[in-house]
């Protein structure tokens, strides 16, 4: 039974769901579920023999990176694939009947009725040119269950109960007049509109900021407990894993290689895989202690069109052994759990990371060292960037002739430094401002206002040719993998470009030596050089990005969300060779990312941006271990921790509310309309962000009196 | 049931073969090529029709006039008993050369005229702006009717009352693909390498964004052809004799019984203008990034 | 809602204005000389002749004079005096519109009523028989030389087959009805006379079929792309996850997204039917203002070329006006 806990969530009963699944049969049972997308270019075998089963009221959790098969095993479920994907083989039986075997009408009538799903982007997964209303009533009306009068005031209470304010107002809306978690909720109500027994949320969280994640998490918890709904959750953060399902099976390769209860497989993985996801993973309760680089594996999950006869990781593992040729079967090795390994199913378990062993051969201090040509002017420690008071605001385009014009107020007064060779990370949620700020340091776009000295010179009013000799002190590394790099330029010509046009090199030959050996250190073969950027994955275009900016020895690199795109593994990657990097050539960053596991684990001092203005900035451990700011206490509490023992232990503070609009901030302090301290004043006087503590700044009337 | 027959969706027996290359490209490509084959026959036509036709397109023979097609006489002859096919084929390289220039022309001074709003933007862009709409106000038809007779007629005044009314659409598009490259990211990267505003637009921003531009001129040469070819119908474009699409079907016009005088040309601007969008068609899904797998 | 609707109005009328300019500068600043096209060669040697005749029509006043001239007219609702009909532009342009509109209707009707369930077909069915025949269709539609497609429907029909009547818009001994709106089908409809009403209908069949001809083929190919897209979005699979049928989710989900486009695109081909269709109208010798357009460029009639483009662009911005308006009603996302 669920034991009433502070914070009012449940214990994960799990001896009720042991009782519940012997009584009755399971709500899902997959047998063998094999799906086949038939390609121009052969089979692609994205779902190859799995199995598992979900009882009432249970939640499980789905985890595996891109190409691990794990939403089409979703959307098999329901038979929602298309041409050319079909499900070629297996069983799914739900509440005992047969999937496969339905008659369209007999699928119609599970779709949206025993089985609901939500997905992972809210803004385009409802219709927007439909109304809310017109979108949940129809759902209940199809099924039956209700007439359309019914219909509609049943909407207006699940809209309620799934935290909406003002629901009877909201209904009448359109998607877009609502922010991400509010069409979330929307989109949590369809699905729960008519009682299913088993909610598949596929990401639902993936596309929201970490305190609105939280907020859903919550949601998905209590529907879960309240309900009685089985709730089947797939994603790519063990950590959200952790905090909602009580049994977790990963995916890898269109199989599942590793199953088991949540706690016991994420403190003590059996498989090497799950092994090498959760030590690849920055922790928030845990600072650079164990030494900065994150365990990693070389490598990519393989073609999905041609799978390797033996183990599908034996190529990648660390701990492959003689036997891995041949392919293990998903066997037990423990009570309860499951692993498809020949080296945990002998008995053995995966000790501790053993970061040493576990390190590819990337490009490391064997490599010759790069000629860092240009001379430091600044010592180790000095400033290298100083911003103060940076504002930049963007109009928006008038609603009218005789409209008023509006602003949306990206950034609003920003003051930081940054020194010789130390990492500053920011951190904020969309609408912070953050990836603006990163424009505007980088004189992409000129400020509106105040002032930005690289290296002592002031940039930002300058005009384009007086800072273009600056320009080689400073770089930018992007976010979208797919859309930094040129498609019509070869990486040759991507990388070469810089270094001509400052004239590093001179000649085609002297340029094309250059190139390789930018390419070595970021851990690519030189024969990259003659390719185009299409035929790489994600995360090697993150390398050829960091190569360009590598390419006119910067002292600063500005990385805005570098990493967000990207799988797990290779987030771990590219956050290995950042740090490599640094302590190669002295550089400084500025690391912009809304990971904040990953900044802590990274930066020496850390920036926290709320809508435009900064709420905190304070040396890393300082600011997780005893935050100034209510905005980062939230912010830090929001953060789901991959162990699910700690996790459900934990007090998450709610974050009420959203998140106010960048064009009409609020008066005074801008957090004031979401903080529990909030008192006159701070509506009154914007609170300046003053030194509470040697080196640890906030700007809060109340810092620190929590 | 059996396990078979209650899985009617597990279709294993029914597995569609990976289709073979040629196969997979005759579907994407076939058409376009059909195109881009189309044009080229006209273009060599044209280009040979002196060598390969025994008659000249301005021989009058008034005893052969109005003759059906026959053996002497491929396509027939008109109303003053000129050879159709000789006329036919001449007018090939009216209509191929107007259609080219007005297209290749406007594109050119359009694309012009939209790169640089989109990069001026300001001032700048409202004006250029401002002057397509208004030029855009217009249906095409009336307003280089009205030009055209302003100027009078003939092929050079024809094809700049063309030229007027067509490089509004390319300034458009231009403008709005520049404003797309501009934002992003690898565009914004030149910029913070340092590289100077014309570089960046050489480099970066055109080749870029050249294949919707491409596409453009493609299937819009087919229109012009069009155009021009309805504006000599009127009696507006060449001057008589001149051997024209478009006056062919006009002399034929009355002509309900002799229905080979009008048929046969507008035929030939048919066939030509489907080759132009066949290969603007097959461009447009080659350039399409989704329909690539690669 | 209002203040856009006010501001595009505001903006439209500034485009008119401007357009009237244009066009006068294109009509004045000319080579040509309407005199000699008027007078013919007698009468042009006249020089006192002339004078008066340049008097008569104000060809006499410097340019600038000239255009307030015309501006002034204008607001009074006078577009000048046509030189080859002696009438007021405006009677000629009220004369004619009724049968263009009418014309232009019925064919865009027909482009509509086939057209975009061709495109819906053929977007569900996609690489079906039916998908590739309405591309096909489309494409020679959207190829064909409207003059050409004109001329070959007569000469079939009319002329070969015999089951069409010829050009005009009733049979030559026929009187036409008593003009209440100046459409036939609705004016004789009125008057209770119906084998007019049949008559008429008849002439319209070969001609609308013409104009239909290139806007079905425009039609089909937008709708069928613009389903295609709207269909590959995610709220479609959210859709059938809901366990709505198939086609709920195609008329209910898909269409009103993948319609948005293709109004704007209809629209617009409405307007080039409204005020292009000269090529038809010259070869069904139907009396609407497309053949009085051409006739009156080629006599160089510089106020009916100036009232007729004038009421063109008029059209044309009204035309666009609607379109954005129902675009803003379409797509809630639009900032109203």
């Amino acid at each position: 039974m669920t034991a009433a806990q502070p914070n009012g969530r449940s214990e994960r009963p799990a001896s009720a769901v042991a009782i519940l699944s012997a009584a009755a049969p399971p709500v899902l049972e997959v047998r063998d579920l094999k799906t086949q997308f038939f390609t121009d270019e052969g089979i692609v075998h994205a779902v190859d023999g799995v199995s598992f089963s979900v009882a009432a009221g249970e939640t499980l959790g789905i985890v595996g990176e891109s190409g691990s098969g794990k939403s089409v095993t979703a959307l098999s479920l329901m038979r929602l694939l298309e041409e050319p994907s079909r499900i070629t083989g297996g069983e799914i039986r739900f509440q005992g009947r047969d999937v496969m075997a339905m008659t369209p009408g007999e699928l119609r009538a599970l779709r949206g009725g025993g089985i609901a799903m939500v997905f992972q982007d809210p803004m385009t997964s409802l219709n927007p040119v439909l109304r809310i209303a017109r979108q949940l009533v129809e759902t209940m009306v199809v099924h039956g269950r209700y007439t359309a009068d019914a219909a509609a005031e049943r909407a207006v209470k699940l809209l309620g109960r799934m935290g909406i304010t003002a629901p009877e107002r909201a209904i009448h809306s359109y998607p877009h007049q609502f922010s991400g978690g509010m069409r979330q909720r929307v989109a949590l109500a369809i699905g729960m509109s008519n009682d299913p027994a088993l909610l598949l949320a596929d990401e639902p969280t993936t596309a929201l900021d970490v305190t609105i994640q939280a907020q859903i998490l919550d949601l998905l918890r209590e529907l879960n407990r309240d309900f009685g709904t089985a709730i089947v959750l797939i994603s790519h953060d063990l950590g959200v894993i952790a905090g909602v399902c009580a049994r977790v099976i990963v995916m890898y390769a269109g199989e599942v290689v590793e199953e088991g209860p949540a706690e016991a497989l994420l403190s003590d993985p059996r498989h090497p895989y799950s092994w090498a996801l959760i030590n690849a993973v920055p922790r928030i309760d845990r600072g650079a202690l164990e030494g900065k680089r994150l365990t990693t594996i070389e490598g990519a999950p393989p073609d999905p069109l041609a799978h390797a006869a033996g183990c599908r990781f034996a190529e990648r593992c660390p701990f492959r052994i003689a036997k891995c040729v041949e392919h293990p079967p998903l066997a037990e090795v423990a009570p309860g759990r499951r692993a498809r390994c020949w080296v945990t199913q002998a008995g053995r378990s995966l000790v501790g990371p053993r970061a040493e062993d576990a390190l590819a051969a990337e490009a490391k201090a064997e490599a010759k060292p790069f000629d860092h040509g240009v001379e430091a002017t600044l010592a180790r420690g000095e400033r290298l960037l100083e911003a103060r008071g940076v504002v930049k605001h963007f109009p928006l385009p008038r609603a009218g002739l005789f409209g008023p014009t509006r602003v949306v107020r990206a950034v609003d007064g920003v003051d930081f430094d940054v020194a010789q060779g130390e990492t500053v990370g920011l951190v904020g949620e969309s609408g912070c401002g953050k990836s603006t700020l990163a424009r505007v340091l980088v004189r992409i776009h000129r400020p509106d206002a105040g002032s930005i000295r690289l290296a002592g010179q002031e940039i930002a009013q300058s005009q384009p040719s007086a800072i273009r000799p600056l320009r080689r002190r400073m770089q930018m590394v992007f976010q979208d993998p797919y859309a930094s790099l040129n498609p019509r330029m070869t990486v040759g010509q991507i990388l070469g470009e810089p270094l001509v046009f400052h004239r590093i090199t001179k000649g085609a030959r002297e340029t094309s030596a250059h190139v390789d050996e930018l390419l070595n250190v970021v851990g690519l073969s030189p024969k990259a050089a003659q390719r185009y950027p299409h035929e790489f994955s994600g995360g090697q275009r993150q390398r050829i990005s960091i190569a360009r900016a590598l390419a006119v020895r910067p002292d600063f690199i500005v990385a805005d969300e570098p990493i967000s795109a990207l799988d797990v593994n290779i987030q771990a990657q590219i956050i290995n060779l950042l740090i490599d990097l640094q302590e190669r050539y002295g550089l400084a960053y500025l690391f912009i990312a809304h990971d904040l596991a990953v900044v802590r684990h990274i930066s020496e001092r850390i920036v926290v941006l709320y809508l435009g203005k900064v709420a905190e900035i304070a040396p890393a451990a300082a600011l997780f271990e005893s935050p100034l700011h209510p905005y980062t206490r939230h912010l830090i509490s929001a953060v789901p921790i991959p162990d699910a023992a700690i996790e459900s232990r934990r007090q998450h503070l709610q974050l009420a509310g959203e998140p106010p609009s960048a064009i009409d901030p609020p008066s005074g302090c801008r957090f004031r309309t979401r903080c529990p301290l909030a008192q006159p004043i701070c509506t009154e006087v914007a609170p300046p962000l003053a030194e509470h503590r040697p080196g640890h700044f906030a700007a809060c009337h109340f810092a620190g009196q929590f | 049931m059996t396990a078979t027959a209650a899985r009617p969706a597990l279709a294993a027996a029914s597995v569609p073969l990976p289709a073979s290359r040629r196969r997979r490209w005759l579907r994407r490509y076939g058409l376009a090529s059909l195109g881009a084959a189309i044009i080229l026959a006209w273009i060599l036509v044209a280009l040979l029709a002196p060598l390969i036709l025994p008659y000249l397109p301005d021989t009058v023979e008034v005893t052969k006039r109005l003759q059906p097609p026959e053996a002497a006489h491929w396509l027939g002859t008109d109303a003053l008993g000129r050879d159709d096919l000789t006329r036919l084929l001449y007018g090939a390289r009216i209509s191929l050369s107007t259609g080219f220039i007005v297209v290749v022309v406007g594109a050119v001074f359009g694309t012009l005229l939209g790169g640089i709003a989109a990069y001026a933007r300001g001032a700048v862009e409202e004006l250029i702006m401002r002057a397509t709409d208004l030029v855009l106000c217009f249906p095409p038809i009336i307003l280089a009717l009205a030009i055209a007779a302003a100027l009078g007629i003939g092929t050079t005044n024809t094809i700049i009352a063309m030229l007027v009314v067509w490089w509004p659409k390319f300034a458009r598009l231009a403008r709005s693909l520049v404003l797309v490259q501009r934002s992003h990211e690898y565009v914004e990267a030149a910029t913070v390498v340092g590289l100077t505003p014309a570089r960046i637009l050489l480099r970066h921003i055109i080749p870029n964004a050249i294949g919707p531009l491409v596409v453009l001129v493609t299937l819009d040469v087919g229109n012009a052809i069009i155009t021009f070819a309805g504006l000599s119908f009127l009696g507006l474009g060449v001057v008589p004799p001149t051997p024209e699409w478009g006056s062919m079907v006009a002399e034929g016009r009355e002509l309900v019984e002799q229905w080979w005088v009008a048929a046969f040309p507008g035929l030939a601007i048919l066939t030509i203008v489907l080759g132009f969008n066949f290969l603007g068609d097959g461009i447009r899904d080659w350039l399409d990034p989704k329909a690539r797998r690669r | 809602m209002l203040r856009y609707v006010v501001s595009r109005l505001g903006l439209s009328v500034v485009m008119a204005l401007l357009a009237t300019l244009v066009i006068f500068l294109i009509a004045n600043t000319v080579p040509g000389d309407p005199v000699l096209a008027q007078l013919g060669d007698v009468a042009a040697s006249n020089k006192e002749f002339v004078a008066a005749w340049r008097a008569k029509y104000g060809l006499d006043l410097p340019l600038w004079e000239r255009y307030f001239v015309f501006l002034k007219g204008l607001v009074h609702g006078d577009l000048g005096i046509s030189i080859a009909s002696q009438r007021p532009v405006l009677d000629d342009i009220e004369q004619f519109a009724p049968a263009t509109l009418e014309l232009a209707s019925v064919g865009f009707l027909l482009a509509l009523v086939v057209g975009i369930p061709l495109g819906i077909i053929a977007a569900v069915r996609r690489d079906s028989w039916i998908d590739h025949l309405a591309r096909l269709v489309s494409l020679v539609g959207v190829s064909s030389p409207t003059f050409w497609l004109a001329f070959i429907m007569l000469a079939l029909f009319y002329g070969g087959l015999q089951v069409a009547p010829g050009p005009g818009r009733l049979d030559p001994i026929a009187f036409p009805p008593p003009t209440v709106t100046g459409l036939y089908l609705v004016d004789t409809a009125l008057a209770g006379d119906w084998a007019a009403f049949r008559d008429a209908l008849a002439h319209l069949i070969l001609p609308s079929l013409v104009l239909a001809a290139a806007t079905l083929g425009l039609l089909t190919r937008t709708t069928r792309a613009s389903m295609l897209e709207s269909m590959q979005q995610d709220y479609v699979r959210m859709a059938r996850a809901k366990g709505l049928s198939e086609w709920r989710v195609i008329l209910g989900h898909v269409l009103p997204n993948a319609l948005i486009p293709v109004v704007t695109l209809g629209g617009l081909a409405y307007a080039n039917l409204l005020t292009g269709a000269v090529m038809t109208e010259t070869v069904f010798s139907w009396p609407g203002l497309g053949r009085y357009t051409f006739t009156s460029a080629a006599a160089l009639d510089f106020p009916a070329i100036m009232g007729i483009t004038l009421i063109v662009a008029v059209t044309y911005l009204v035309i666009n006006l609607l379109i954005d308006i129902s675009y803003a009603l379409m797509d809630p996302r639009v900032v109203r």
